[in-house]
């Protein structure tokens, strides 16, 4: 059985809240200061549970419309904070320059797991369910 | 129907996990901070810090301070009243740590008024006057000095010592001192060598009350 356009929507809702708690988690209790571009990233996500959550109850299939503009633009500065950690943008291209440097990892699981990879790899899904979810609508 | 209760056992789940996860993450940070006290309770007295209260007391309470913070500040009255309701069983002991910008210039003012005898007046006349000389979060060594003119200190002697290295050399070892025991915000304390669980003067209470009642059934 393929999974409804509600579940599509449902499960994107779902890696919002998990990387939103996640990033509370992170700053609020274990105390990582958020440099620039986590807070860009941040404020693109965080709206995210609200919308997908008001879209879905009542469906509205519309919501993909609302919420893709977040989820893309998020999808690019989580991107672009992956290259400059890669070390493929130099830090000076960056709009921080006080506080936490961007290219600081301050976590790393299993030896490759940063902050920002799970921050794009959550835009990277939240994009694809949104847009087969968009697709798969009627026009 | 069905969608609306996978959705609030999602959500309900999400914050249980959130909570669960708090709760095991700030016991085992407590536990750690524990552990990393009673490893390093060398770096927690020094034998010439400024001290208050019956030196034998079986109650030993250290704090790291800034004068430039107002939380130390509010508490200072709060745990002289402590120590005031058990009269003889606390003991004081104040460490720098002087993380308000400006605010190591002052602390060696307080520490050359120390050797003078005069910690406590100083400290209490620098607390009451507070407003005056931290402006914006910087503490303004040049605004002390009206402060603290009726104490009776040399002046003269305080503006030759707080310059000497002796003076420098116990702020850097206070300073060392809070690094190695993971103080980053002030006030800290420690009583008995066990630091405050979660930050609140009800927290530092009941941690005394817990070393007082040790030593009572001793």
């Amino acid at each position: 059985m393929k999974p409804s356009v509600w579940t599509l929507v449902f499960g994107a809702w779902l890696i919002a809240a998990i990387a939103t708690l996640g990033a509370l988690f992170m700053s609020d209790i274990m105390g990582f200061a958020p440099c620039v571009l986590c807070w860009y990233q941040r404020i693109f996500m965080f709206p995210l549970v609200f919308v997908l959550a008001a879209g879905l109850f009542p469906f509205d299939p519309r919501v993909m419309r609302y919420a893709l503009p977040l989820a893309s633009v998020g999808l690019l500065v989580a991107g672009f904070h992956l290259l400059l950690v890669a070390g493929v943008i130099p830090e000076s291209l960056t709009p921080c320059r006080q506080g936490i440097l961007c290219s600081t990892v301050q976590v790393e699981w299993l030896s490759f797991v940063t902050i920002p990879l799970l921050s794009f790899f959550a835009f990277l899904v939240i994009n694809a369910l949104l847009i087969v979810a968009y697709l798969k609508t009627p026009p | 129907m069905k969608q609306k209760n996978i959705f609030i056992a999602a959500s309900m789940l999400l914050i249980a996990a959130f909570a669960l996860g708090t709760f095991f993450y700030k016991n085992q940070q407590t536990q750690q901070a524990e552990k990393l006290a009673v490893q390093n309770q060398a770096a927690l007295v020094r034998a010439d810090s400024p001290s208050f209260g019956n030196p034998d007391a079986p109650v030993h309470i250290v704090e790291f301070f800034d004068p430039a913070c107002g939380t130390c500040r509010e508490f200072y009255p709060l745990v002289k009243n402590l120590m005031a309701a058990h009269p003889g069983k606390i003991r004081l002991t104040m460490r720098y740590a002087p993380f308000h910008p400006g605010s190591d210039q002052v602390v060696k003012v307080m520490e050359a008024a120390h050797k003078q005898g005069k910690f406590q007046p100083t400290l209490e006349a620098l607390f009451a006057s507070q407003a005056v000389w931290v402006q914006n979060h910087t503490a303004q060594l040049d605004l002390i000095w009206s402060p603290l003119a009726s104490l009776g200190l040399d002046m003269e002697r305080i503006k030759s010592d707080m310059n000497s290295p002796e003076i420098a050399r116990t702020i850097e070892q206070d300073l060392a001192d809070a690094k190695t025991m993971n103080v980053t915000m002030t006030p800290e304390y420690f009583v008995n060598g066990r630091p405050l669980p979660s930050f609140g003067f009800e927290q530092l209470k009941a941690l005394v009350d817990e070393a007082l009642v040790n030593t009572n059934t001793k």
